[in-house]
C-alpha cells in the first residue's frame, strides 16, 4: 500500500459494492494522504466512477468502509459529505448550463455562508481562471469544453474543500487544455488541497499523482508510488485488460 | 361582452389564473420531473378555504389571501412529505401516480365536506365596472391581474436573487450536480410544492370568485388547463408557462367569441394537441434542450409474474359461468356484469399501458366512441345489437387509432398527457356535434341487448353474455401476448429506440396494440350502452379512465389474468363491504396511493 505514515484523509476499506446482481467492486481499498495527489486508473467499465460516487454518497456499498478525517462517511446524504470538506468536479463538467458562470461558480459555495469571504474567493478564482472574467455573465453552457472545466474546476474550489474528487478531468478537452488542468491541479493541490482523481489517460495522470491505483474489473490490481508505476509495463496490461491475471 | 377588448381582457384575466395553476406545475416538473395531477385538488382546496374564511369567518381580502396561501402551502408541504417523497427511488410512473392518487382522495375529501353542490364565493368588491377604451374592466380583474403580477415578480426575486432560489434553478438543472454542491434536494422538493400548493390555492380562491361560484368538478379543469399551459410553454420553463397561459386564455376567450361557450375546454385541448405533435418541447424551447424525457424501461415497475396454473384458471372461469344456476341475488349478477364490463376496459388498457407501456390517462373516450356508435348503429340504421355492438368496437379500434397516432412519437409522461386531452376531446366532441350526438342531452331509448333476435334482458342471460365476450377477449389477448407481436410490443415499452434499431416500426406496432385495445374497449362501450339504455357526454369520464388505471396496476401491468382479477376486485370489495357510493372513489384513490407505495408490481406482478 502507500507510505502514508499519519492517518489517511480519505480511506476506503474492503468496499463491495453491487448494482443488483452485478458485482462492481471487489475488496476496494484505497487511502488518499494528506496533501496528496492520488489518482485511480481503469479502462471503461473498472469501477472508477462508481468509486466517485461512493466517496460522495451517491451509491452506497454493501460493505466495507468509507472514512474521511477519521471520520465514516456511510449514511451520510452527499449534501452532508460536501459539507465536511469534500468538493467534486464530476464527469463530463456536469455545470448549471442554464445559469450564468458567475452564478456557477457562487453554487460551488452554496454551503458557505460568509458572503465577504465568498466574494474574495470568487476574486481569487478569477486570477487563478483568468479568462473566466470576461465570461462571468454567459450563460455556462455556451461555453467550450475547456473553458467549462475551469468553471467546474473553480465551482469546486469555492466551497474550500480539504480535499476535490475529480472524475476524468482532461476527458474530451484539446491537448493545450489538457495540459492547462494538469498545470492547475498541481497548483491546486500545492494550496494543500488534497486530490482524488479518476483517469483514464495514465500517463498524464501519473505525471502529477503522487500515488496511483490500478483498477480492473473492480478489483485493484497494481498500486504505488506514481513514480514507481510510470515505468511499470503491468500498466500497459491493466490497462488494454489482457492479463486477467495481473 | 361584447367588444374584441373585453374578450382579450377576459382571455388575459382567466391567463392570469392559469398561469397561477401553470407556473407551480412548471416549478415542480422541473425539479422532479414529474407532472403534479393533484395540482388541481389542490386549486380545489385552496377555492374552499376561501370559502370558509370568506362566509364562515369574514375574512376581509387581504386577509383571506394569505390565509389560503398558508394553508394551500401546509398541503402541499404534507403532499410532497408523506405522498411523493417515500417513492423518491420507486420507477418513474410512481410518483404520476402517486399525484392522481392524492387528488382523487382530496377532491372526495372536499366534497364530503363541503357536499357536491355548488357554493358562492362572493368575491368582497364592489361590484362596478371602468371603461376602458371600448371595453370594461372590474376591480377583481385588477385583483386577479394585481396577484398574478406580484406572484411572478416575487417568483423572479426569488429565483435570481434568494439562495432556496439558485438550489431551485441548479437542481432543475442537473439533480446530481447539485447534491455534490450541497444542495439538499429534499428541501427543493419542499420549496417548490409549497410555492406551487401557496399559487394553485389562491387561483382557486380567485376563479371562485371571478365566477362566483365554486364546485369540486374545478379541480380536474384545473389541472387540465395548468398542464396545457405548462405544456405549450415547455414543460419546466418558469417564464413559459406564464406566456403559455396567457396564449390559453386568449385563445379559448377568442374560440368563446367566435364558437360559444360550450367551445371553451376543446381549443384548450386541440391547443395542447397540436403543441405536442408539432413542438413536444414547448413553444419556447430552444433547440439545445434535451428531448423531453429520456425515460425507457424504468417507467414499469419490472417483476416476476405470478403463476397460475391453467387447471386453477379453467376451474375459476367455469365457476363463474355456472354461478347463475346457483340461487344468487340479482344484486350479486349486477355487480358481477359491472366486473365484467371493467374488466374488458382493463384488458384493453393492461395492454396500451402495461404491455406497450403507453400510460393512457383517456381510456374512458374509447369506451364513449363504442357506446355511441353502437348505440347510433342500432337506432339510426337499426342494425342488430350484436352486430352493433361489433361495429362499435370496430369504429372505437379506427377511430381511437387515428386519433392518438398524432402522439405515437411522444414517450413517458407525454403520452399520459396526450391521452387525456384526446379523452377530453372526445368527450367534448359528443357534447357539441348535437347533429350525430345529440349533444347535452345525450341518446335515449337505446335498444337492450339481443343476440340473433332473441333480447337478453334476464339478468342471467346478461351475465354469460358479457362474461364470455370477455373470456374471449382475455384468451384473445392471453395469445397475443406470447406471441411474437406481443414480445416486440415489450421490446418496445423496454426500449424503444433499442426496438427501433432491431427494425421495430414504433408506429406500426403502436396503432396495432392501440387497435386491438380500442375493440376491446369498444365492445365494453357498446354492451354498456344497451345495458343503460341511455348514455350523455359524461357517462363515460376520466373518473372512469382513472379506474381503469388502477384495476390495471391492482392486477400487474401488462397482466391479462390481474387486469380481470383487478375488476372484480375494485367492483366487487366495494359492494362486499357495502361501502356507501360516496366513499367509494376515495377508496380507489387510497388504493392506488396504497399499490404504487407497497405493490408497484400488483397482484398479480407485471408481464
Amino acid at each position: 500500500m502507500t507510505n502514508a505514515s499519519a492517518e489517511p484523509l480519505l480511506a476506503l476499506t474492503g468496499v463491495n459494492t453491487f448494482y443488483g446482481q452485478a458485482q462492481v467492486h471487489f475488496d476496494l481499498s484505497i487511502s488518499v494522504t494528506r496533501g496528496h495527489i492520488v489518482c485511480l486508473l481503469g479502462g471503461n467499465a473498472s469501477g472508477k466512477s462508481t468509486t466517485m460516487k461512493i466517496i460522495l454518497g451517491l451509491v452506497k456499498p454493501r460493505s466495507g468502509e468509507v472514512s474521511f478525517d477519521g471520520a465514516s462517511l456511510l449514511g451520510l446524504s452527499t449534501p452532508q459529505i460536501v459539507r465536511r470538506g469534500i468538493a467534486s468536479v464530476p464527469e463530463a463538467r456536469r455545470l448549471f448550463a442554464d445559469m450564468s458562470v458567475r452564478e456557477n461558480i457562487l453554487m460551488g459555495a452554496f454551503v458557505r455562508n460568509d458572503r465577504e469571504a465568498i466574494a474574495q474567493d470568487l476574486d481569487k478564482m478569477l486570477t487563478l481562471f483568468p479568462k473566466l472574467g470576461q465570461r462571468l455573465s454567459q450563460r455556462a453552457g455556451s461555453l467550450s469544453g475547456g473553458e467549462q472545466q475551469m468553471v467546474a474546476m473553480a465551482r469546486a474550489l469555492m466551497s474550500r474543500p480539504r480535499m476535490i474528487v475529480m472524475d476524468e478531468p482532461t476527458m474530451g478537452l484539446s491537448p493545450l487544455y489538457v495540459d492547462r488542468v494538469l498545470e492547475l491541479i498541481r497548483t491546486i493541490n500545492q494550496e494543500g488541497v488534497s486530490v482524488f482523481m479518476v483517469e483514464q489517460n495514465a500517463s498524464l495522470a501519473l505525471e502529477i499523482a503522487h500515488e496511483a491505483y490500478v483498477l480492473q474489473t473492480g478489483k485493484i490490481v497494481l498500486s504505488g508510488p506514481a513514480r514507481a508505476l510510470k515505468d511499470d509495463p503491468r500498466i500497459r496490461d491493466a490497462y488494454l485488460g489482457g492479463s486477467e491475471a495481473a | 361582452m361584447s367588444s374584441w377588448l373585453d374578450y382579450t381582457i377576459n382571455g388575459l384575466i382567466v391567463g392570469n389564473v392559469y398561469a397561477l395553476v401553470a407556473v407551480g406545475l412548471a416549478l415542480i416538473f422541473g425539479v422532479s420531473r414529474l407532472i403534479n395531477f393533484a395540482q388541481g385538488s389542490i386549486y380545489l382546496v385552496g377555492a374552499y378555504i376561501g370559502w370558509v374564511a370568506v362566509v364562515q369567518l369574514h375574512t376581509p381580502l387581504p386577509l383571506t389571501i394569505i390565509v389560503v396561501a398558508v394553508a394551500a402551502a401546509i398541503v402541499g408541504l404534507i403532499i410532497e412529505r408523506f405522498g411523493l417523497r417515500p417513492l423518491q427511488n420507486s420507477v418513474r410512473i410512481a410518483p404520476l401516480l402517486a399525484t392522481i392518487g392524492i387528488s382523487f382522495v382530496l377532491d372526495q375529501l372536499v366534497m364530503l365536506t363541503f357536499s357536491p353542490n355548488p357554493r358562492a364565493l362572493p368575491s368582497q368588491l364592489p361590484d362596478v365596472r371602468f371603461q376602458v377604451g371600448g371595453g370594461t374592466i372590474g376591480p377583481l380583474d385588477l385583483l386577479i391581474a394585481g396577484v398574478g403580477l406580484t406572484s411572478a415578480l416575487l417568483l423572479f426575486v426569488f429565483l435570481r436573487y434568494s439562495k432556496l432560489g439558485w438550489a431551485v434553478r441548479a437542481t432543475a438543472q442537473d439533480r446530481d450536480a447539485a447534491m455534490q454542491m450541497g444542495v439538499d434536494v429534499n428541501r427543493v422538493n419542499q420549496a417548490v410544492f409549497g410555492i406551487a400548493a401557496a399559487l394553485g390555492g389562491v387561483s382557486g380562491m380567485l376563479v371562485g370568485m371571478y365566477y362566483n361560484q365554486i364546485d369540486t368538478a374545478m379541480s380536474l379543469q384545473a389541472t387540465l388547463k395548468g398542464v396545457v399551459a405548462e405544456v405549450v410553454g415547455g414543460a419546466g420553463n418558469v417564464p413559459g408557462a406564464v406566456i403559455g397561459s396567457l396564449l390559453l386564455g386568449l385563445v379559448e376567450s377568442y374560440g368563446v367569441a367566435v364558437f360559444g361557450t360550450s367551445y371553451r375546454n376543446l381549443f384548450a385541448f386541440l391547443l395542447l394537441v397540436v403543441v405536442l405533435v408539432l413542438r413536444p418541447n414547448g413553444l419556447f424551447a430552444s433547440a439545445r434542450q434535451a428531448p423531453p424525457e429520456p425515460l425507457t424501461g424504468t417507467f414499469i415497475a419490472p417483476s416476476r409474474p405470478v403463476r397460475i396454473p391453467r387447471w386453477a384458471l379453467a376451474v375459476a372461469a367455469g365457476g363463474f359461468a355456472v354461478l347463475p344456476l346457483f340461487p344468487v341475488s340479482f344484486y350479486v349478477l349486477q355487480t358481477l356484469i359491472n366486473a365484467w364490463l371493467l374488466g374488458m376496459l382493463a384488458l384493453s388498457l393492461t395492454l396500451v399501458a402495461g404491455t406497450i407501456g403507453q400510460v393512457s390517462l383517456g381510456h374512458a373516450a374509447l369506451l364513449a366512441i363504442g357506446a355511441y356508435s353502437s348505440a347510433l348503429l342500432s337506432l339510426t340504421f337499426s342494425v342488430p345489437v350484436g352486430l352493433a355492438i361489433i361495429g362499435g368496437g370496430l369504429m372505437s379500434a379506427a377511430l381511437g387509432t387515428a386519433l392518438i397516432s398524432p402522439s405515437f412519437r411522444l414517450r413517458g409522461h407525454y403520452v399520459s398527457i396526450a391521452t387525456l386531452a384526446i379523452g377530453e376531446i372526445v368527450s367534448l366532441v359528443i357534447l357539441n356535434w348535437e347533429s350525430v350526438t345529440r349533444g347535452p342531452i345525450g341518446i335515449s331509448g337505446i335498444p337492450p341487448l339481443s343476440l340473433f333476435g332473441y333480447d337478453l334482458i334476464s339478468p342471467t342471460s346478461i351475465y354469460w353474455f358479457s362474461f364470455a365476450v370477455m373470456v374471449v377477449l382475455a384468451l384473445l389477448q392471453g395469445r397475443l401476448l406470447t406471441s411474437h407481436l406481443g414480445r416486440s410490443f415489450r421490446a418496445i415499452r423496454d426500449d424503444d429506440i433499442a426496438a427501433r434499431a432491431y427494425g421495430l416500426s414504433l408506429n406500426r406496432y403502436k396503432s396495432l396494440a392501440f387497435i386491438f385495445g380500442g375493440f376491446a374497449a369498444g365492445i365494453s362501450g357498446g354492451i354498456a350502452a344497451h345495458l343503460y339504455s341511455y348514455i350523455n357526454h359524461e357517462t363515460f369520464n376520466t373518473q372512469q379512465s382513472i379506474l381503469a388505471l388502477t384495476v390495471v396496476i391492482l392486477g400487474g401491468l401488462g397482466n391479462v389474468v390481474g387486469a380481470i382479477v383487478g375488476s372484480v376486485a375494485l367492483v366487487g370489495l366495494p359492494e362486499l363491504f357495502r361501502i356507501a357510493a360516496e366513499y367509494r372513489i376515495l377508496i380507489y384513490g387510497i388504493v392506488l396511493l396504497l399499490l404504487v407505495r407497497f405493490r408497484p408490481q400488483g397482484l398479480l406482478g407485471t408481464i
